[in-house]
């Protein structure tokens, strides 16, 4: 690569990877705090707040950055700047399309999913460890809500029964608490884990461009450019995700929010001690499905939680077809100019996505309004009935004989 | 297929997570119950200085768990 580009094209990989990062934040705000904010533990902007300090903090905390991307799943031989950058911009726009429809859905599969893809693009089948694939992406995005749902319920159920005979607010008022507690937990193990990995990818562009020697550490400006990134995108919030976890699941109450962000934080660490790492996405929704089915009499609306299954088992394959996508139009435009091409599009297709969000926006504002299932007519019609007064929808007598002369 | 699912790590994540992450919310209520629970007033409308060491002994174990858990994440164990 020509000296004089070569660094712009570094710094093309290094701001995607910011963005990547930011949409992590973003998305994944709702793991930790849309239980406290569905429960009203927290005020939605109170949560963001703390949740965006905890991500901060956690990036901080514990630096055990290496630079690899896709380990076990890619083979590393063929793992170039341009397909970091396809990789980068297949996980990004998955972010941002689930965002838009509401859907919690693991950052960590989308970046992983469109660095599969753009291997596909660059090497063909054979620059893919599909064993790896297997058995550290797709089974595990199985398993994990499984897990989550069954700790999830028996806490739940414990606490349910130990509490059935303790006043309303005595039980709301010292569970918030609980709550608060549990939901930071989760915030800051979210921090380390997930703000690592884009302090991994950017080292890894350093590395490759000859910018800081092989066995270097990570910059500070790296990892304070990571930790902020992130912790902006959390405080923004993606509300959309929030509203579906904390709304449109099961109705929660503190009592159960306690319980499945407790569930949440332990099963995430645990997983992670044990070198068996799960998506905290997938966990976290599965510890809140887990809390509505602990609950006696709880509904929980499998019709969404579905949805979020299939979009779980498509996560990898969509993004790997943006991955190769953006690999190939990078090819197909030649050279550096290519990549910068990819970030352009990239840009547009994101301004796009947020420009149609404005359309039906969701911020703190409504982020607890009832939910409303779209398809669900049976329900919109006895709320019709339960809304209106009778009175007014029978036609009066008079009128009624109006009618019936100008028919006449 | 052991080859795609470490079916022993799998079972230690769903045992210990278990103990802790059902564990502790039991432990919590348990101390709700034992300041706010039946009987937990007594007749001069004070809850009693044995349901109040109870109570804070649970959170207090909570609280631990919170504590060796950052402390965990601080340590780079994950």
């Amino acid at each position: 690569m020509e000296p004089v580009t070569e660094p712009l094209l570094l710094a093309v990989v290094v701001l995607t990877a910011l963005a990547f990062d930011f949409t992590n934040g973003f998305h994944d705000t709702g793991n930790a705090m849309a239980t406290s904010i569905a429960t009203r533990a927290l005020k939605p902007k109170q949560a963001v707040l703390l949740s965006a300090s905890l991500n901060l903090v956690g990036a901080f905390l514990s630096l055990t950055v290496a630079a690899t991307i896709a380990k076990g799943i890619v083979d590393a031989g063929i793992i170039t700047l341009d397909v970091v950058l396809a990789g980068l911009v297949g996980g990004i726009v998955w972010n941002l399309v689930t965002w838009l429809f509401g859907i919690p859905s693991s950052s960590s599969h989308a970046l992983i999913g469109g660095v599969v893809g753009a291997a596909l693009a660059a090497a063909g089948t054979s620059g893919v460890l599909w064993s790896g694939l297997a058995a550290k992406v797709l089974i595990p995005a199985l398993i994990a809500p499984l897990v989550a749902i069954f700790v999830g319920s028996v806490g739940t159920r414990l606490v349910m029964h130990f509490t059935r005979d303790v006043p309303e607010d005595q039980n709301d008022r010292m569970f918030r608490w609980g709550q608060i507690g549990s939901a930071s937990l989760v915030s800051l193990a979210h921090g380390t884990n997930d703000a690592q990995k884009s302090m991994g990818i950017i080292l890894l562009a350093l590395i490759a461009a000859d910018a800081v020697p092989e066995d270097s550490g990570v910059p500070f400006w790296v990892i304070l450019s990571c930790a902020l990134a992130m912790a902006l995108g959390t405080y923004l919030g993606g509300w959309r995700v929030i509203r579906t976890l904390g709304k449109g699941l099961v109705e929660l109450e503190s009592r159960q929010g306690m319980a499945a962000e407790t569930s949440s934080a332990a099963v995430i660490l645990l997983s992670s001690h044990f070198g068996y790492s799960l998506s905290t996405t997938h966990v976290a929704t599965g510890s809140i499905l887990g809390s509505g089915v602990g609950k006696k009499g709880a509904a929980v609306r499998w019709s969404v939680a579905g949805r979020m299954f299939m979009a779980w088992l498509i996560t990898v394959p969509a993004a790997g077809l943006v991955g190769a996508a953006a690999y190939g139009l990078d090819v197909l435009v030649g050279g550096t100019a290519g990549s910068y091409v990819v970030f352009a599009v990239l840009v547009a297709v994101s301004l796009g996505i947020w420009l149609y969000s404005r359309r039906e926006p969701v911020g703190h504002h409504n982020v607890n309004d009832e939910w409303e299932p779209e398809a669900d007519n049976e329900s919109i019609v006895a709320e019709s009935v339960v809304d209106h007064d009778m009175e007014l929808l029978t036609v009066p007598a008079d009128r009624e004989h109006d009618a019936r002369g100008e028919q006449r | 297929m052991s080859e795609f699912i470490e079916w022993q790590a799998l079972g230690n994540v769903l045992l210990f997570g278990l103990i802790v992450g059902a564990g502790l919310p039991t432990l919590f209520a348990l101390g709700v119950r034992s300041l706010a629970g039946p009987g937990a007033r007594g007749e001069d409308g004070q809850v009693s200085l044995g349901r109040k060491v109870v109570a804070y002994a649970c959170f207090g174990a909570v609280v631990l768990a919170v504590v060796g858990a950052v402390a965990y994440i601080a340590a780079g164990g994950h």
